[in-house]
């Protein structure tokens, strides 16, 4: 596929992705290139400011959000691997500059460019399958503010339900928070687990092989436990099963 | 005013978590009130779940907006119908007026329907100083009585307890043998208050809703208890919050659907009582007396304030309580005081010390299963997120209330993020300090806090050897198109 439509998308790759699970930055942009969309990636990008914003330290997180902005002032699309960084950029940006009509009007231009990956494949690329093929039994667990912040539900699930020969089984209470909550899981540690730990009964009852989702940070929460709770179960980001093809 | 131990929440919810009564008292929340209330929606379909929901949002933003004038209009109906109203500025004024009825009318018992206004008064406390016998008549609100505690859910005051806890309560308190048949216990229940009922000078009740067009408070119950408190005594005493104000009967049409259905999934509760002013001339029953205590308490502190202004549109319906997983897993008496869940941890720091309460704003992962539930559609993520900021970077000259560290952690962290050549270095240093941690692909522990903390239930992933940015810079960025 050749860029039919002449689609520019920059990336921005988010903290945990970038320090953690490069491999899913990579696999974003195999997967946008080979739907034929030219990927840029603004290498003096920061983190969102999300754990700062989420703290209560607004001022510190609005600076981060200015240097963002000014990243990105020339991209056409912003795709972002990450329902809880896209919702920082569209739900939360503007508002941080509520009191400056200029910054704002900034914010909200730069917010309107912002899309989750599977939101941007399937809203803007108009895809429901993108080639590729997982072995495997696939579970999925929606993240909190890819549902409720952003609105987006359906279509991660529509493009794994579009890879080649894929199984999947539907995983219990999926939209329950995993327990993961930034500074929340140091911070109330008891109550974290404990969410964390009816997640993980509820992964282990599919009997699956692979979670998918769209944030590495519930992946990195969930997949810690999978992991110390000796499981096989692997955690992947969909991008990364969209990225597999069977040789 | 009731006591106040939100400072307590860190170790009161660790408490909370360990213990299995509570865990298994706790199950009925979510699979219970939050299933039977997605069963009620889908019955009626989401569609005019959701249009029934932006027409209460209306009628509640309106009303709050006019706040003072439908107060108005609500005190000129009570009054044309013979009833009185009092204004409490704060719980001693409330409490004070209460008082005065009770020596003026020679009161001996008292019965009450559920309110948590008097919760929050610390009203029980008062009448039993003047000497008054309280009954609490609504069947959980009598188990906690008799149990000496406190409500831990907005509709479901007992909770907490379990089927055995009950059981042995009544064996201990009533004298009657030990059974944990729920029909059973209620029954006992209903007999000894039967009796009260009949002696009672004054009965006491809460107000779901004020309806300011004709002067009336509306109380739904499922026991029927309401109804005998507001008319079986000679007195009866409403005592509510001011944003309970609605302007019409037709709005309350609207808040009759969402509230039973939000709260424990039915179409309508069992009764529905609308109260207009005492006993007239040709009515056979009914109170000589009708009181009507409006009560502030720091509610106009949150009108003034447009951030938190929405929290007022509450009907105290618990949906929020029932879904959000951290009330699910802590209970209600973790959060210190009258009003717990979601919707408490705004609400008690605003009618409580904010300070004291810096707990309940952070105890959220902000999943925002909350604002999903609430049939209001109340945005208590983004409120939790204002008392955030407010607690660590207060406008006013009041003192920040995070750590000094916390505040240097924030303050380095923004500048390493805006210099992400600081960064690298970082990363690079830590690649290769991480090599005695690693075990089996994963770190398992580190001895230094925060991450500690985290290792202690999860492992935390390999440091890989390139980040985004190398990889990007080394291999990714020459491929542009080159696999169309
Ligand atoms: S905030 Fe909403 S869901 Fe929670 S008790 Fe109030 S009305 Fe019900």
């Amino acid at each position: 596929m050749v860029n039919p439509k002449g689609i520019t998308a920059s990336l921005y790759v988010t903290c945990i992705v970038d320090q953690l699970y490069p491999q899913v930055g990579v696999s974003v942009v195999n997967v946008l290139r080979k739907l034929g969309v030219h990927v840029e990636f603004p290498v003096d990008q920061s983190c969102c400011g999300q754990p700062l914003f989420n703290s209560g330290y607004v001022s510190q997180a609005r600076e981060l959000a200015l240097r963002v902005i000014e990243s990105f002032k020339d991209s056409e699309y912003i795709v972002v691997p990450s329902g809880s960084c896209a919702a920082m950029f569209r739900e939360f940006y503007p508002g941080l500059f509520e009191s400056d009509p200029k910054l704002h009007k900034l914010a909200q231009d730069f917010s309107k460019k912002v899309y989750e990956f599977s939101e941007f494949l399937v809203e803007v690329l108009n895809v429901n399958q993108v080639k590729s093929s997982s072995d495997g039994l696939h579970t999925f667990h929606t993240s909190c503010h890819m549902l409720r912040e952003l609105g987006v539900k359906n279509q991660p699930l529509s493009l794994l339900e579009g890879v080649q020969g894929i199984q999947t089984v539907d995983l219990p209470h999926r939209d329950v928070c995993c327990g993961f909550g930034g500074t929340f899981s140091v911070k109330y540690p008891h109550i974290s687990e404990a969410m964390l730990s009816d997640k993980v009964d509820n992964v282990l009852s599919t009997s699956c092989d692979i979670l998918v989702s769209c944030d590495m940070s519930c992946l990195m929460n969930i997949g810690g436990a999978l992991t110390r709770n000796k499981s096989e179960i692997k955690v992947k980001h969909l991008a990364e099963i969209l990225d597999e093809e069977s040789s | 005013m009731a006591e106040i131990k939100t400072k307590n929440f860190l170790a009161s919810s660790q408490m909370a978590i360990k213990d299995p009564q509570l865990r298994q008292a706790l199950e009925k929340v979510g699979t219970g009130f939050d299933g039977a209330r997605r069963e009620a929606i889908e019955e009626i379909s989401e569609a005019k779940w959701e249009e029934w929901r932006l027409k209460a949002r209306e009628i509640k933003e309106h009303t709050i907006e006019n706040l003072d004038y439908y107060l108005d209009m609500l005190y000129t109906n009570v009054t044309k119908a013979g009833g009185h109203v009092h204004f409490a500025r704060d719980d001693n004024e409330a409490n004070a007026i209460v008082s005065k009825l009770v020596e003026a009318n020679n009161i001996q018992i008292a019965t009450k329907s559920k309110s948590m206004v008097s919760e929050e008064l610390g009203l029980n406390g008062v009448l039993e100083s003047l000497g008054v016998d309280v009954y609490e008549t609504d069947l959980g609100e009598y188990i906690i009585q008799l149990a000496g505690e406190t409500p831990s859910h907005l509709v479901a005051p007992a909770l907490h307890k379990t089927k055995g806890q009950v059981a042995s309560l009544f064996q201990d308190k009533l004298g009657i043998p030990y059974n944990e048949d729920i029909e059973a216990m209620a029954k006992t229940a209903r007999e000894i208050l039967r009796d009260k009922f009949l002696n009672a000078d004054l009965g006491i009740s809460g107000a779901n809703f004020l309806v300011a067009e004709t002067g009336s408070l509306v109380i739904i119950t499922n026991e029927g208890n309401g109804r005998l408190c507001t008319s079986a005594p000679r007195i009866h005493i409403g005592i509510t919050g001011m944003e309970k104000v609605i302007p019409s009967l037709e709005d309350l049409a609207t808040f009759l659907r969402l509230l039973p259905r939000s709260a424990t999934g039915q179409r309508l509760t069992s009764y529905v009582s609308i109260v207009t002013g005492p006993r007239r001339v040709t009515d056979e029953d009914g109170p000589e007396q009708f009181h009507l205590i409006i009560v502030d308490n720091g509610r106009s502190k949150m009108l003034a304030d447009p951030k938190l202004r929405e929290a007022l549109y509450c009907i105290r319906c618990g949906a929020c309580l029932n879904i959000c997983p951290v009330y699910q897993k802590v209970g209600g008496h973790a959060y210190g005081w009258v009003y717990p869940g979601p919707i408490g941890s705004i609400v008690t720091p605003n009618l409580t010390v904010l300070q004291n309460a810096k707990d309940l704003p952070f105890a959220s992962s902000l999943c925002g299963a909350c604002r999903e539930a609430c049939p209001i559609k109340i945005n208590i993520p983004r409120m939790l997120l204002n008392l955030r900021e407010e607690l660590v970077q207060p406008n006013s000259n009041a003192n920040s209330t995070s750590k000094f560290s916390e505040d240097i952690a924030a303050k380095s962290y923004t500048k390493l993020m805006k210099h992400p050549g600081i960064l690298k270095l970082g990363t690079m240093i830590l690649t290769g300090l991480q090599k005695p941690f690693l075990k089996g692909g994963v770190i398992s522990s580190v001895p230094i806090p925060p991450l500690s903390i985290w290792t202690r239930s999860r492992d935390l992933p390999k440091l890989p050897d390139k980040t985004f940015h190398q990889i990007w810079k080394d291999s990714l960025k020459d491929n542009q198109d080159n696999n169309g």
